[in-house]
Order: C-alpha cells, then sequence, then structure tokens
C-alpha cells in the first residue's frame, strides 16, 4: 500500500507499536540477565541453609550428598584454565602478531577463516579429540598418564581458545596508530623490536582483556572437559591426575534425575553460582580494559 | 670537492649479528603460532575422517541408536537437530532483529539504552551451561514444558542471542547515513526508514550473524544435557511439545563416553555429520559476508 494511502494517524500509530515492539525485545536480554541470577540464587538458598557459605567456599571435599566443599571442583576448572592458558596465550599472541605484522593480503586471507572454523568447532568434537587422539599421544610420553586427566584436556581447551586470543589480540594490534611504529622505525629499531617494545606494549590493556576473555570461556567450557578430565572431585596440582570441573560436575548431575528440590537438585544452581560468578567477573574485568584501550587511541 | 666521503656500508650489515638472529628467530616463533591453529585443525579432522567414515552410510543415517555399535544410527539425534534448528531460528531472528533495531535506530541516548548495551556484552560471555540451568528452572520446571524441544529451542535462544544482536547492530550501523536523511527527507516515518532503506541493505550482514549464531546451537550439548536432553532416545520427534528427545552433539557425547571402540567410531561417524552442517553454514555466512562487503563498498 503507498504510503500516501495511510492516515498520518494510522502511520504515526504504526512507529509507536514497532517502537514499543523492539523496545521489549531489547528488554529479553535484560529479563534474562534478570532470570539467571534469580534462578541461581534461589534454588541456591535452600542450599545455603543446610551448608553454611563458608563450608562450601572453604571445604576441601567435594561428594554430595555428604560434602560440600566446593574447592576441588574450582581447583579442576582454574587448573585447566590456566593449562588452556599456557597454551593458547603464548601461541596465540604469536599467531596475531604474524597475521597483523608480518603475513601478506594472502596469508591473511586463508588464516582468518581456519581461526573461524577451529573457533565453530563445537566443543564436544574437542572432547572426543582429546580421548581418541591427544591422550593416547600423550600416554607415549607418560605411560602411566590415567585415560581420564587434568592435561589432556587442558591442551585441548587450549586449542579451543586459541582462536579467541588470537583474534581479539589481533584487533589490539592493529589499533596501535601507524604513527608509533614509524617513530620507532626511524630511530633505527628494527621490525621486530618495535613490536616487542612498542606495538605489544602499546596493545597491552586490548591483549590483556583477550586473554581473560578466553580463559573465561576456558572456565566455562563443558563437554570437552566432561569428556577428557573425568569425573572425579580431585584437588590436587599433579594435572595428570582425573578433576572434574564445576561444569562437568553439572552435566554429571543432571545426566541423572535429580528429583526437584533434593539437595543434588539445589547444587546444581550453588556450583552454577560460583560459576557464574567467576566467569563475570573476568568477563567484567576483560571489558573495562578495553575500553581503556579503546580511549587510549580514540 | 674530494672532502665529503658517502659512507659505502649501508646500513643492514652494520647491525650486529645477534639482532639479527633475534629478528629471525622472533619471525619463526610467529609463524609457528600461526601454524599450529592450522595444524590442530588438520590433525582433528584428519582423526575423525580416519575414525568414522566406514561407518557412514544411509543406514547409519536412517537407523535408530542400538545397543550394537555396528546397527546404530542417528535418525532421532539428525531430526531433533533439525527440529531445534527450526524452532530456534523461529525464536531469535524476531527478536535478535528487533533488540537491534531498537538499539541502532530507537533507543534514545540514556542511562537505560547504555545499560542494555553492556548486558548484552556481559551475557555474550556467561558459560553455556549456566543457560542451561536457566532453561531448567524457567522453561523446564516453571512453565511446565518439561523435557521438550520447544524448552531447548528457548534455551539455545537465549543462549545465541546476545551473538546474533550484535552482529545485527554492526550490520545496521554500517548502512550509511545518507539512506536513512534521504528516507526521512522524503517524509517517511522512522520504522518506514528502517524498513524500506536500513533493513534492505543491511539484510546480509543481518543473515550472516543469524547463520554463525545458529551454528553454534547446532554444536551446544550442555546446556541440554542440563534442561535433561535424554541421551538414548529410539523414537523421532513428532513435535516440539513431546517429551524426551535429543540431537547430534548429545548423541556424539553419549557414544564417546562409552569405553568400546566400536562406539567412539560410531561418535567420530556423526561427527562428521554435525561438522558438514556446520560447515555448510559456515560457507553461507562467508558467502552472504563477502556479498555485504561488495554492498557496502558500492
Amino acid at each position: 500500500m503507498p504510503l500516501e494511502n495511510r492516515s498520518l494517524k494510522a502511520r504515526y500509530r504504526r512507529e509507536w507499536i514497532v517502537r514499543a515492539g523492539t523496545f521489549l525485545c531489547a528488554a529479553i536480554s535484560i529479563l534474562t540477565t534478570i532470570g539467571i541470577i534469580y534462578v541461581l540464587v534461589s534454588e541456591s538458598i535452600g542450599f545455603f541453609k543446610e551448608v553454611s557459605v563458608m563450608k562450601f567456599t572453604t571445604g576441601t571435599t567435594w561428594g554430595p550428598p555428604n560434602e560440600f566443599g566446593v574447592l576441588p571442583l574450582v581447583s579442576g576448572t582454574m587448573i585447566i584454565a590456566v593449562l588452556a592458558g599456557i597454551i593458547a596465550i603464548p601461541l596465540g599472541l604469536l599467531g596475531a602478531v604474524y597475521l597483523s605484522e608480518y603475513a601478506n593480503e594472502r596469508v591473511r586471507l586463508i588464516m582468518k577463516p581456519v581461526l573461524e572454523l577451529l573457533a565453530g568447532i563445537p566443543t564436544i568434537v574437542y572432547g572426543f579429540f582429546a580421548v581418541t587422539f591427544v591422550t593416547p599421544q600423550l600416554k607415549k610420553l607418560l605411560p602411566d598418564l590415567p585415560a581420564y586427566n587434568a592435561l589432556s584436556a587442558g591442551i585441548v581447551v587450549g586449542i579451543m581458545i586459541l582462536p579467541i586470543v588470537a583474534s581479539l589480540s589481533e584487533e589490539a594490534l592493529n589499533a596501535v596508530p601507524r604513527s608509533l611504529r614509524e617513530g620507532g622505525l626511524a630511530l633505527g629499531a628494527t621490525k621486530g623490536e618495535v613490536i616487542r617494545g612498542i606495538v605489544i606494549p602499546g596493545a597491552l590493556s586490548g591483549i590483556m582483556s583477550a586473554f581473560l576473555l578466553a580463559l573465561a570461556r576456558a572456565a566455562g567450557e563443558t563437554m570437552a572437559v566432561t569428556l577428557a578430565a573425568g569425573q572425579m572431585p580431585n584437588l590436587t596440582w599433579d594435572v595428570t591426575q582425573s578433576m572434574q570441573t564445576m561444569s562437568a560436575y553439572i552435566v554429571s548431575i543432571a545426566k541423572g534425575e535429580a528429583p526437584a528440590g533434593s539437595v543434588e537438585y539445589q547444587t546444581l544452581f550453588a556450583v552454577g553460582l560460583a560459576l557464574f560468578v567467576i566467569t563475570l567477573t573476568m568477563n567484567m574485568l576483560a571489558q573495562k580494559l578495553v575500553t581503556r584501550y579503546r580511549l587510549k587511541y580514540a | 670537492m674530494p672532502d665529503i666521503t658517502v659512507p659505502s656500508n649501508n646500513l643492514t650489515t652494520r647491525l650486529p649479528i645477534l639482532r639479527i638472529l633475534k629478528e629471525r628467530l622472533f619471525i619463526v616463533l610467529c609463524i609457528i603460532g600461526t601454524v599450529f591453529g592450522v595444524l590442530a585443525l588438520v590433525t582433528l579432522f584428519y582423526q575423525v575422517f580416519v575414525d568414522g567414515w566406514h561407518r557412514l552410510s544411509w543406514d547409519f543415517l536412517t537407523s535408530m541408536p542400538s545397543r550394537h555399535a555396528d546397527r546404530a544410527g542417528v535418525l532421532p539425534a539428525l531430526v531433533g537437530t533439525l527440529w531445534l534448528l527450526v524452532l530456534t531460528t523461529l525464536v531469535t531472528v524476531p527478536l535478535g532483529i528487533g533488540s537491534a533495531v531498537y538499539l541502532e535506530e530507537f533507543a534514545p541516548k540514556n542511562r537505560l539504552s547504555k545499560l542494555i548495551q553492556v548486558n548484552i556484552a556481559n551475557l555474550a560471555g556467561v558459560p553455556s551451561i549456566v543457560y542451561g540451568l536457566l532453561g531448567l528452572a524457567i522453561f523446564v520446571r516453571t512453565l511446565s514444558l518439561e523435557r521438550s524441544l520447544a524448552a531447548a529451542a528457548l534455551t539455545m535462544s537465549l543462549l545465541i542471542l546476545p551473538m546474533v544482536i550484535t552482529a545485527s547492530q554492526e550490520a545496521i550501523r554500517a548502512v550509511p547515513n545518507s539512506f536513512r536523511e534521504g528516507s526521512l527527507a522524503l517524509g517517511a516515518t522512522r520504522w518506514e526508514t528502517v524498513r524500506n532503506a536500513v533493513l534492505p541493505s543491511a539484510y546480509s550482514g543481518i543473515l550472516t550473524g543469524v547463520i554463525l549464531g545458529l551454528s553454534r546451537a547446532l554444536g551446544e550439548a550442555a546446556p541440554l544435557i542440563a534442561i535433561g536432553a535424554a541421551t538414548f532416545v529410539s523414537t523421532v520427534p513428532k513435535s516440539p511439545m513431546e517429551e524426551g528427545f535429543t540431537v547430534l552433539p548429545i548423541q556424539i557425547f553419549n557414544w564417546a563416553d562409552r569405553p568400546k571402540r566400536e562406539f567412539l567410531e560410531n561418535s567420530a561417524a556423526a561427527i562428521i555429520v554435525l561438522m558438514t552442517v556446520i560447515l555448510v553454514f559456515n560457507l553461507l555466512a562467508a558467502i552472504l559476508r563477502t556479498k555485504a562487503r561488495k554492498r557496502t563498498r558500492a
């Protein structure tokens, strides 16, 4: 229907309806956050009536329905995230440097989709890769390695977060103005010296933010660690042992039928709350850092 | 004038050998960082193909899962994945585009708009398993959708919405302001401008975001396990409200979690099926993106 056939009133009414409608769509994101916090907190309250918050956060044994110390799950999560970081952070940063500073257009054109593909592979596939390839290979080096171990999980999660580190760091490196590079070169520094002494320090807050985001992703990762690291809550530094992460615990309980209201059902939400708080803190820190480097070169 | 002598040796030969070596070493390290990702991708695909290729057949796609590994197939999982895909698209597309249109075109510059924006960024970092807990408490229990595809699709939509909204916003932002001004100058309202001038030219960018979001949803298993998707289903789902369903990633998990070698091979074959679908999606997104770029340049 041509516009001129509609009365102005009808057109403005439509305008108002669309604005209200799209606002409601956008409001759903707020509702989602409120929903997540409400669900996690309200379902955990019953749990924390039985088990004190102190016992939960400082206890060193996790074995519902008797022991409720969440530390073994937290340490499992953190150790695997750190292992993943040890793999992904240096390799990802070096890759980002290569792509942003050295590579020609053709290499970049090939590498970008490869990284995207790597980022698009479902985490369950990485779990499969850990079980069928990484663990058997590691066994050649460490014959005593059990079938489920944190090391293999950390390695595949590292491969998984590598594209995140690489693409976000590259963005940060690209944001460093050309003039800074030229200034360094004019002083007689080599390209490598300029990169290490000027470009990387200049992009540091962005790079740190990339690291944090990637580590948060590693901490929240579920399927790969469930398959590769096993289902044993284990408070240890020994990465060759089996460990259970917070997310893997949630999966192991959710797989069975925990009746609503039972203590197992409640632990799902208490552990979920702990995981949510940890990853949210990391993400918010990362965002703070990003705004800092955006301001610097804006 | 013989007084002035031109230095004959050029600068590069003056660089001490150590600096040159350092320079070379640095480039090599950067290349290693880049190549590592490619190698990991190639190894992963190779491993999956070696394990799973011989299990792929028409029978594998059209059979029910079974206790006997050699007779088992992925039919319920495949149909479940397709159902989930369609339902998630129906929920995500209007909500995602609506939110993006509101935030880019209608939202006043106030604290609420800023809050929504920051909130979307935070939601993107929430671990998928936490969305599963949200779905379990809200959709499965409170709205009593039970363990149905409808509950799964709603959970998945919430999970991928931040990604879809951000991508759509970027596409809308890329539309030149002159398009909007032209339309407004002809007397169109804001919404008429959005509908007739902005959305048509942001179309391929938005579609790219939607496709990438959906391809993430295709590979997710953790939130669905949390809402109680079954790991062993021997019926093909007929309606979104039916209780009990499974999807490809969960079937892969179920098979990979068993010690028997034959089941791992089934798992690999199912991965090939899943990855084929995801690859097609990524390819589509890549093609659309090049198209979108050409359009903005033109």
